[in-house]
């Protein structure tokens, strides 16, 4: 028996921070039964409960907990299946210390209920037991289009196709998974085992996937709803293009966007040799910027041998990426060098990166985002040698969707304009939802917003 | 999966390939690009579309071995697969979207470097069939590595203009060299096309725009996904940086800065490249990037 310590968590085991340093390996190993059973005892059960008011998608935490509790994993999986289709992914990338863990009522006094790792574990178990979704929807005999394969597109798409609609997902890669498959590294969320899965019970539902599509190239959503027979489009696309900071020597070989190198290793596979794609695998690595997306790109760089800094403008506190993430990122031994600015990146006589020049910065008066502005401190600039610089500075939306489409309004930071509660935009029969809305958000935030808009293509097509 | 209607041989290590890919075939316009993978292991390789049939629902790609995923493509023969081929990609030439009568009043000079033949001849063709002027100058090192010729000529006809650097065939010497011949003989140009190799588009642009003649180019740097995701196709263009798959592959000569593009390119392409590209990629380095 564990014995379970009501103000503490059930530790979850993880893999040695110097071994998995060196592999590609799952870092978090989850709960066993015993494990989970053990924690699902620190659920109070609240009447009122508001962990699944911190849920994006709603799912009856309590609900699911209880039945973790009494050993019936199956009806656990179940009690998560009607709000969410990729439990095992969420289980492993939401921020739930920011979400539903942030209001847990345990975490008052002591930790709140793992609940993330619980449902990991239920999404876990079920898969291993080769539980399915499953359809009970009539057909209603109606065409939808859900473009991109990521969060919210599989989200959407799962949704729709429950209530029975006929749903077609059009992805630009080869691969489905959008930033599931090409961001998230496999360290954190392992492709076959976990993201593909999911992927799988999505099209058991009756999804179709078509990869290849670059939807605004290859077709458009006007020739989708005109020539194709579609009765309503979700357009899921994603964040887009990476954004640099236009500083000299960013053209140098040797830098690139955190797209660029995560893609490479997790979509292509690079850190693979029976795969072709080539990766940089930087002696000393500069990752800059401090959200998720830095964070995964530091420690990729890590698992391919090198001494790696992250250098942030503001200081811990204003790190925009998961406190899990950057402990776990400081156990492996990433250096963070904050409060600190490149302002040069320096190259040698082939072009290749040398160093970085960096000024130190000091918090000053808050700015519109809330956060303390950083401010630069005159005289402060240094060089450090590097070989590899990595830009995580978020994304711009990639305009090939919005630019094909006949009236579909874009806001000032060219996001596609849509209604919150029912992802619908300014074109009648187009939905959207995701980064492609928000700008760089969350999984789960996706996820939310796809199952937002399945509600919202359903009430426009039921009229 | 993608069929290969027909593979053929047109040169030592070029290849063209005609695919079924109806959707690209349906959409696609002169001066756009695919990504062609040959298996799941292969790199994701940008190729420019040679020529397409909208009824028959085919594209043809035209690939230089280079590496291990372009050896791959070349490798598979009529009948067999491609397992992904994505696109159009990157924006069609500019008179795709101009009007027709302000296209036609122009005269065009087109010029092709080596492989630079298989791009230039869907806008020569589209030229042809639109009723505009134009001259095409086909250039290659020698003889036998020259492509296309038929197709160009039948599209072309007397304004087809063919030079090999060792003077093997046709013309004797560079593209430069027929071009200010050609202007010389009083020829007149109201924008000329340059697509090759970088160092070939960089003098033509130089030759072509140093006669006030207005210049496009067609860049060619390193892509992963070609949808505007990655970054790694950036380029300076004017004081801008762009990205080759979205806003190009065409850019304005005059803005272009070849040797900054160049510097990453020889990196992958010399002898001296590819063994510093070995130290700096350690163990994951292919050797075999379709770059190298």
């Amino acid at each position: 028996m564990i014995e379970v310590d009501m103000m503490k968590k059930v530790q979850v085991r993880e893999q040695d921070p110097k071994v998995r340093a060196t592999n590609f390996d799952e870092v978090c190993l989850g709960y066993n039964e015993e494990e989970a059973m053990a924690e699902s005892t620190r659920c109070l059960n609240c009447k009122n409960p508001k962990c699944v008011e911190g849920c994006p998608v709603s799912i009856n935490i309590p609900g699911f907990i209880q039945k973790v509790k009494s050993g019936e994993f199956k009806e656990a999986a179940d009690i998560i299946a009607e709000s969410s289709a990729l439990p095992a992914i969420c289980g492993r990338v939401c921020p739930q210390e920011s979400q539903c863990e942030g209001k847990c009522i345990r975490g008052i006094k002591g930790e709140s209920v793992s609940i993330g790792k619980l449902e990991r574990f239920t999404a876990d178990w079920a898969r291993e037991h080769g539980i399915k979704p499953e359809v009970k929807a009539e057909k209603k005999g109606k065409k939808v289009a859900v473009i991109g394969s990521g969060p919210s597109g599989l989200t959407c798409a799962g949704d729709l196709a429950k209530m029975g609609y006929d749903v077609t997902i059009f992805e630009a890669l080869h691969k489905a998974g959008g930033v599931l498959v090409y961001g998230i590294p496999e360290f954190r969320l392992p492709k076959d085992a976990v993201v593909q899965p999911e992927i799988e019970n999505v099209k058991a539902l009756g999804v179709k996937i078509e990869t290849d599509v670059v939807i605004g190239k290859s077709v458009t959503i006007d020739e989708l709803l005109e020539e194709e027979g579609f009765d309503a489009v979700f357009v899921g696309s994603g964040a887009g293009l990476p954004k640099f900071m236009g500083i000299p020597g960013e053209q140098a070989l040797g830098v690139f966007s955190a797209n660029e190198f995560l893609t490479r290793n997790n979509l292509m596979k690079a850190y693979r040799d029976d795969y072709d794609t080539p990766i940089a695998r930087g002696k000393k690595v500069v990752v800059v910027g401090g959200g998720n997306v830095a964070m995964d790109a530091a420690r990729t760089a890590l698992r391919l041998g090198a001494e790696v800094h992250v250098v942030y403008r503001r200081s811990e506190a204003e790190l925009p990426a998961r406190v899990e993430e950057v402990h776990h990122a400081k156990e492996e031994g990433i250096i963070f060098d904050l409060l600190q600015n490149p302002v040069e990146i320096l190259e040698d006589d082939k072009g290749w990166v040398k160093g970085i020049r960096i000024i130190k910065m000091e918090l000053g008066e808050p700015d519109e985002s809330g956060r303390r502005r950083p401010v630069e401190v005159p005289g402060s600039e240094y060089e450090i040698e590097c070989d590899t610089v990595i830009m995580s500075l978020g994304t711009s939306p990639n305009p090939l969707i919005s630019s094909t489409t006949k009236g579909l309004e874009i806001n000032r930071r060219k996001c596609i304009v849509a209604d919150e509660a029912s992802g619908a935009t300014s074109k009648s029969g187009v939905y959207a939802g995701g980064d492609a809305v928000t700008g760089a958000a969350t999984v789960i935030l996706a996820m939310g917003a796809g199952k937002a808009a399945a509600k919202g293509i359903d009430e426009f097509l039921s009229k | 999966m993608f069929k290969i209607i027909k593979a053929e041989k047109l040169a030592e290590n070029i290849y063209s390939m005609i695919i079924e890919a109806p959707r690209i075939a349906k959409s696609c316009e002169p001066g756009q690009f695919v990504i062609v993978r040959a298996d799941e292991e292969a790199e994701r390789i940008p190729l420019t579309i040679c020529d397409y049939d909208r009824s028959a629902g085919t594209v043809t790609i035209v690939t230089q071995v280079v590496g291990a995923s372009s050896l791959k493509i070349v490798g598979l023969k009529t009948g067999d697969c491609l397992a992904d081929i994505t696109g159009p990609l990157g924006r069609p030439s500019d008179f795709i979207d101009e009007d027709i009568e302000e296209v036609k009043k122009r005269n065009y000079l087109f010029v092709a470097g080596g492989l630079g033949a298989a791009p230039v001849y869907p806008q020569v063709k589209w030229m042809k069939e639109h009723g505009v002027s134009f001259d095409v100058i086909v250039g290659t090192k020698t003889k036998d590595t020259l492509i296309m010729e038929r197709e160009m000529e039948e599209v072309a006809g007397d304004h087809l203009f063919i030079t090999t650097d060792d003077g093997s065939y046709k013309r004797h010497g560079m593209v430069t060299v027929v071009m200010e011949d050609l202007i010389k003989e009083g020829r007149k140009y109201d924008v000329c096309v340059a697509i090759g190799p970088m160092i070939m588009m960089k003098f033509a642009a130089k030759t072509s725009l140093s006669n006030g003649i207005p210049t496009i180019v067609s860049m060619n740097p390193i892509m992963v996904d070609g949808t505007g995701m990655c970054g790694a196709c950036r380029l300076v263009v004017g004081d801008e940086v762009k990205f080759a798959c979205v806003d190009g592959p065409e850019f304005d000569a005059s803005k272009v800065d070849f040797d900054g593009a160049m510097k990453r390119m020889a990196l992958y392409k010399t002898e001296e490249g590819r063994a510093f590209l070995k130290e700096k990629e350690g163990l994951t380095h292919k050797g075999n990037c379709g770059n190298c």
